[in-house]
C-alpha cells in the first residue's frame, strides 16, 4: 500500500491508464495513510472516505474503457478555502461552522471535469491569514519533517499548511493551495515540495473563499516540478463568472519541461540580500546561481529598489480588502451566530467569537487603513507602492531579464509555538518577505526545493516570472529540481 | 464624498421667497434620485428583477453573499446608464470606477454596497423644468444642473411586523440596480422641486431606462433642503431620505423649510442631519446627525475591472436614442402649430404624446391637440382611467376629427359622437350613418328654416337690422329647429342675407 503513495501524480497516471493499478486501490491507499497520519499531523479537517471512493469507481470505470481526463483517478487534497459542493467549507474558521455550500468552485469543478478524486478538505490558517498554519480554528498541522536528532514539533509554513504538510507526507498525490501573500511558496519551501502561484487572473477565484481579493490566486501544491505542471494545467481556466480571470488559452506546461535554460538571462536582485539573512539560505541562493549557470544561463545582477516597501504595503492592501471581504460573516444567512440583545449585539458577538485573534487584528488594520482621514495616508499610499513595484519589476524584464531568482523564505521551517513570532506578529510576517512582491506585481512565483539547511531542513528557492510565463518558470525550476534532487521526510508519524 | 463647491447658478426672486418674522427666506434644495434600472436581472448576478414575485425568490448566491461569490456586471445596465446620461445631456466617462461602500445590515449581505464614488460612469447634465401654468397659462422654464449620475446596487428589505422579537429579510432586492442621479442645489421651492422630478421621470419613462413607479419603490429622493437670506451664504442642509412620492417631496419641503427658519429666527442652529418624513404628520424627524453618520470606508471593489467602453459605443446609443419631451415640444409648437401651453401637456406623458401624434397624422394638428387636451383627457379622468386604457383608440378619436374637418359633421355633433364612441364604442363613421348625425348642409332645407324663423319674429327682425350683432339669435334658432345638424357656417351666411346685414 505505502508503494502506491509513493507514486508521483506522471507515475500513477501512467499506471492507471495502463490498467497496472485502479484509482480505487491508490484511493484506499492515501485513505489509509491519512487516518494514520493525521492524528499526528492534523493536515485534514474533514476526509471523505466515501466520496473518494465513489469517485475513484467512477474513475475505474473510465479508465477501463480508456477514456478520461488529465488527472483521472488521482487523489487530491483541497485546502479548506475552496468552496466544494456538499462538503466541509469553513476557510478552518468558527465562524463558517457547518458551511456546506450548494455550489462548487472553477477551480475544484476543472479538477473533478479532469477526473481527480477528492480525499477530503486540507487545514489551513483561518481565512488564509497566516504564515505557520497556527491560526486554524482546527488547529496546527504539523510539519513531517523535523531537525536533526530533535522530536520538536515544526509549523509546515501557511496559509497553505495542511496542503504542504499532505503532500509531503504523502497524504495525497498533490494538493490545492491558494497564495495571497505567500500561502503557497512558502509551506512548500517549509516542506520540500514544490509550489507555483501562477499569474493573477489565471485561475478562477469563483468559489474561493475571499481573503485579499487583488491578491489571492490559487495553484497546486506537487511533489515535483511536473506534477505541479499537471495540476496546474488542469486547474487553470477561462471564466466569466470572474472578471479578474484572464480569456486565455491554458497551455501544456508539461510540455515545457526539459527544456534548455541556455541563453535565458536571469535576474539576482540586490535588495533580497537581507541585513541578518542566515548564511544556510545564502549559500543555497549561490548553489541555485551556480546550478543555472552551470545550465547555460546568464546571471544578471538587476536592482528592484522598492523592494523594502513591499511587506508594509502589502499589509495594508490586504487586510484592507479582508476588512471588506470578510463582512459578509455576519450570523445573519449561514455560519455561526451568537444571539445578542439586538442586532448590533448580534454581530459583535458573533464575529468576537467567531474570528480568532490574527483574523481580528487584520480587520481591524483594515478599517483602520480605510476609515476616513486615514485612506489617503495609508490605502492610496500602498497602491501608489504597489505600483512603483510593479515597474520595479517591468523594468527588469524590458532590460531582457526572463526570470528572477530568490530565496522563497528567510528561514527553514521554525517550531510550532515559537515564543518570538507569538509575541510580535511582524516577525511573523517577515516570513513573507521574498513572496509578497510577486502578489503585489500579480506575477507567476514558483517555490522549487534546493536543499537542506545545516538542521536537516529543507530550504526552497523562489523563480519569479513575467506575466503568464508559467511555462518559464516550470522549465526554469525542473533544471534545478534535476541539480538539487527531491527531498523526502523520514517517517516519524 | 467631498461634496463638489456650491455654485449658485440662480438669481433669488422674490415670487419664491417664504416670509419668516425677520424676513423673508430662501430654500435651497438638491435632489438626489435613486431610480430602478429597467433590466431583466439585477446589476452584478443574473437573478430576476421581476417585481412582486415572493420573498427571497429572485435571489442568486450572489445577491446572498455566499462565500467565494463574485460580481459580474450586467452589460444592459451599462447600456441604460449611458442612454440617460445622453438624455440628460451629460458627460459620459469612458471610464468609471466600482467602489464598496462598507457598512452593516441585516439587508446588505455582502456587507458592503458595490457603487460609483470618485469616477462615475455619467458626469454632469441639466434638464430643463417647467413650472406652471400660472394664472396667465404661462410656463417658466428653469435649467437645473445635473451634478452626476453612478450606478449602485440596491438593498434587501427588512420586515419587522412578522414576528414578535424577530425581522426577516427579504433579498429580492438586493442587488438591483439604481441609478443615484444627482442635481445640483439649483431649485428654489418645493414646486420646482416636483417639476423636476416630474421631468425627470418623464425623461427616463421616454428612454425606457427606468419605469418611474414611485408607488413600487422604482423611483425614490432623498431631498436636501437648507435655508438662507435671499443671495446670502448657503446654510446648513438636512438630508430627507427615501420620499416615495411627488407629493411628498414637496410637502417635505415645505415642513422642512420652514423648521430651519423657525430655529434659526429662534437664534438656534441647523444641525447637519438624516430626516424621515412622515406622510401621516406631513412633518419630518431626526433619524441620525452628523456624528452617528456612517464611515462608509469607501474603496475601489477589487472583484470588477475599471468599467471601460468606446465613444463608438456611446455614439451607437446616440443614434438610437427616442425623441425626448423638450424637443417633441419644440417640434410640436414648430411644426404643427401648437401652443407652448398645449405642447407641454401632451408631451408629459409619452403615451399621451405617442397617442396625439397618430391622431395629428394627417388632421389638423391644433384640433387634434384641442381634443385630446379637453375632451379625452377630461374624460379619462372623470373614468378614472390611464390613456393605456383609453376606450377611444387614437383611430377612433381621429375618425371623428376627420369627419369634422370634412364637416361630416358639426362640432356639437362631434362631442356627442364622442361620448357614444367612449361609452359604447364602435366606428364612428357608422355610428353618424346609422344614427343620422350628419350635418346638414342641404342649403334648401337650411333655408325653408331660416324663412319660417324670420317669417315669425319680425320684432326681432327689426332688433337685428339695428344691431346686426343680434343675428346671432337667428342662428342659434335655425341651429335648434334642425337638431344642431345644420352646418353652422351656412346658417350664419344665409341669415346675414336674409336679414341684410353684414
Amino acid at each position: 500500500m505505502t508503494e502506491l503513495t509513493q507514486l508521483t501524480i506522471a507515475e500513477a497516471r501512467q499506471k492507471l491508464q495502463s490498467k497496472e493499478i485502479t484509482s480505487v486501490e491508490l484511493t484506499d491507499a492515501y485513505l489509509s495513510a491519512i487516518d494514520s497520519a493525521n492524528e499526528q499531523l492534523n493536515a485534514y479537517v474533514k476526509v471523505t472516505h466515501d466520496k473518494a471512493r465513489e469517485m475513484a469507481a467512477a474513475s475505474d470505470a473510465k479508465l477501463a474503457k480508456g477514456e478520461g481526463g488529465n488527472l483521472e483517478g488521482i487523489p487530491l487534497g483541497i485546502k479548506d478555502l475552496f468552496a466544494t459542493e456538499g462538503v466541509h467549507t469553513q476557510a478552518c474558521s468558527h465562524i463558517l461552522d457547518k458551511f456546506e455550500p450548494k455550489y462548487e468552485s472553477t477551480v475544484t469543478k476543472n479538477l473533478w471535469d479532469d477526473g481527480a478524486v477528492m480525499l477530503g478538505k486540507l487545514n489551513m490558517d483561518e481565512f488564509a491569514m497566516g504564515s505557520s498554519n497556527e491560526t486554524s480554528h482546527y488547529g496546527a498541522v504539523t510539519n513531517p519533517w523535523r531537525a536533526k536528532n530533535s522530536n520538536e514539533s515544526l509549523v509546515p509554513g501557511g496559509s497553505s499548511g495542511g496542503s504542504a504538510s499532505a503532500v509531503s507526507a504523502h497524504l495525497c498525490a498533490g494538493a490545492t493551495a491558494t497564495d495571497t501573500g505567500g500561502s503557497i511558496r512558502q509551506p512548500a519551501a517549509f516542506t520540500g515540495t514544490v509550489g507555483i502561484k501562477p499569474t493573477y487572473g489565471r485561475c478562477s477565484r469563483w468559489g474561493t473563499v475571499a481573503f485579499a481579493s487583488s491578491l489571492d490566486q490559487a495553484g497546486p501544491i506537487a511533489r515535483d516540478v511536473r506534477d505541479a505542471a499537471i495540476m496546474l494545467r488542469s486547474m487553470a481556466s477561462t471564466d466569466a463568472k470572474d472578471t479578474t480571470c484572464v480569456d486565455m488559452p491554458v497551455p501544456d506546461y508539461e510540455a515545457a519541461l526539459g527544456g534548455s535554460v541556455k541563453g535565458m538571462k536571469i535576474g539576482i536582485p540586490k535588495e533580497y540580500r537581507m541585513d541578518g539573512m542566515p548564511d544556510d539560505i545564502e549559500k543555497l541562493w549561490q548553489q541555485g546561481i551556480a546550478w543555472l549557470k552551470d545550465a547555460g544561463a546568464e546571471i544578471v545582477d538587476i536592482s528592484l529598489p522598492h523592494t523594502k516597501y513591499a511587506l508594509p504595503a502589502y499589509y495594508i492592501v490586504a487586510p484592507a480588502e479582508a476588512s471588506s471581504n470578510l463582512a459578509r460573516y455576519d450570523g445573519v444567512r449561514y455560519g455561526l451566530r451568537v444571539e445578542g440583545k439586538n442586532i448590533e449585539d448580534m454581530y459583535e458577538q458573533t464575529r468576537a467569537e467567531g474570528f480568532g485573534p490574527e483574523v481580528r487584528r487584520r480587520i481591524m488594520i483594515g478599517t483602520y487603513v480605510l476609515s476616513a482621514g486615514y485612506y489617503d495616508a495609508y490605502y492610496i499610499k500602498a497602491q501608489k507602492v504597489r505600483t512603483l513595484i510593479k515597474r520595479d519589476f517591468e523594468n527588469a524584464f524590458a532590460q531582457g531579464i526572463d526570470t528572477i531568482l530568490t530565496p522563497a523564505t528567510p528561514s527553514s521551517a521554525f517550531a510550532i509555538g515559537d515564543k518570538e513570532m507569538a509575541s510580535d506578529p511582524v516577525k511573523m510576517y517577515l516570513n513573507d518577505i521574498f513572496t509578497v512582491t510577486v502578489n503585489m506585481a500579480g506575477l507567476p512565483g514558483i517555490a522549487v526545493p534546493a536543499g537542506l539547511d545545516e538542521k536537516g531542513l529543507p530550504l526552497g528557492l523562489q523563480l519569479i516570472g513575467k506575466p503568464f510565463d508559467e511555462e518559464g518558470l516550470f522549465k526554469t525550476a525542473h533544471v534545478i529540481e534535476q541539480a538539487a534532487g527531491r527531498f523526502t521526510p523520514d517517517k516519524w508519524w | 464624498m467631498t461634496a463638489p463647491e456650491l455654485v449658485d447658478t440662480r438669481t433669488p426672486d422674490a415670487k419664491r421667497f417664504i416670509a419668516g418674522a425677520t424676513g423673508d427666506w430662501e430654500i435651497i434644495i438638491g435632489l438626489e434620485v435613486h431610480a430602478q434600472v429597467t433590466s431583466e436581472a439585477k446589476l452584478f448576478s443574473g437573478a430576476s428583477t421581476e417585481f412582486g414575485r415572493a420573498q427571497n425568490d429572485n435571489v442568486s448566491l450572489v445577491d446572498a453573499a455566499m462565500p467565494g461569490m463574485l460580481p459580474v456586471i450586467n452589460e444592459e445596465c451599462v447600456r441604460q446608464a449611458v442612454r440617460t446620461g445622453l438624455g440628460l445631456k451629460a458627460k459620459i466617462n469612458n471610464r468609471s470606477i466600482f467602489d464598496r461602500k462598507n457598512y452593516f445590515y441585516p439587508d446588505l449581505p455582502q456587507g458592503y454596497q458595490i457603487s460609483q464614488f470618485k469616477d462615475p460612469i455619467v458626469g454632469e447634465g441639466t434638464i430643463i423644468i417647467s413650472v406652471g401654468p400660472d394664472k396667465q397659462g404661462q410656463f417658466e422654464d428653469t435649467e437645473i444642473g445635473i451634478e452626476r449620475l453612478h450606478l449602485e446596487q440596491d438593498a434587501g428589505k427588512s420586515i419587522h411586523d412578522q414576528h414578535p422579537t424577530l425581522s426577516y429579510v427579504d433579498l429580492n432586492r438586493s442587488g438591483v440596480a439604481l441609478m443615484e442621479i444627482v442635481s445640483k442645489p439649483d431649485m428654489r421651492s418645493a414646486d420646482e422641486a416636483k417639476a423636476y422630478l416630474t421631468k425627470l421621470r418623464t425623461i427616463l419613462r421616454y428612454l425606457g431606462t427606468c419605469d418611474g413607479n414611485m408607488d413600487e419603490g422604482s423611483m425614490r429622493a432623498d431631498v436636501n433642503v437648507s435655508v438662507r437670506k435671499p443671495g446670502g451664504e448657503f446654510g446648513t442642509r438636512c438630508e430627507i431620505k427615501n420620499v416615495n412620492s411627488i407629493r411628498f417631496v414637496g410637502q417635505a419641503i415645505e415642513y422642512e423649510a420652514r423648521r430651519q427658519i423657525a430655529i434659526i429666527e429662534d437664534g438656534g442652529v441647523i444641525d447637519q442631519e438624516t430626516r424621515l418624513f412622515d406622510p401621516n404628520k406631513g412633518e419630518t424627524r431626526s433619524m441620525r446627525s452628523k456624528e452617528d453618520a456612517h464611515d462608509y470606508r469607501y474603496f475601489p471593489d477589487p472583484d470588477l475591472l475599471p468599467l471601460e467602453f468606446s465613444q463608438e459605443y456611446v455614439d451607437d446609443l446616440a443614434k438610437d436614442l427616442p425623441e425626448l419631451p423638450d424637443e417633441k415640444k419644440d417640434r410640436l409648437v414648430n411644426d404643427l402649430g401648437l401652443s407652448v401651453y398645449d405642447a407641454s401637456i401632451l408631451v408629459t406623458e409619452q403615451t399621451i404624446a405617442n397617442f396625439f401624434e397618430k391622431v395629428a397624422e394627417g388632421r389638423d394638428g391644433k384640433l387634434a391637440a384641442n381634443w385630446i387636451i379637453n375632451d379625452l383627457l377630461g374624460a379619462l379622468n372623470k373614468a378614472g382611467k390611464e390613456i393605456e386604457e383609453s376606450p377611444v383608440s387614437p383611430e377612433q378619436l381621429g375618425a371623428i376629427i376627420s369627419m369634422i374637418q370634412d364637416e361630416t359633421i358639426s362640432g356639437k355633433i362631434a362631442k356627442e359622437l364622442f361620448e357614444i364612441v367612449f361609452n359604447e364604442g364602435g366606428d364612428p363613421a357608422k355610428i353618424v350613418e346609422e344614427r343620422g348625425m350628419k350635418q346638414v348642409t342641404d342649403t334648401g332645407a337650411i333655408e325653408a328654416a331660416v324663412d319660417e324663423i324670420i317669417a315669425n319674429n319680425p320684432e326681432q327682425v327689426e332688433k337685428a337690422k339695428a344691431k346686426p350683432q343680434l343675428a346671432g339669435w337667428f342662428v342659434g334658432q335655425v341651429m335648434k329647429a334642425t337638431g344642431g345638424k345644420a352646418n353652422p357656417q351656412a346658417v350664419q351666411k344665409l341669415v346675414r342675407a336674409k336679414l341684410g346685414v353684414e
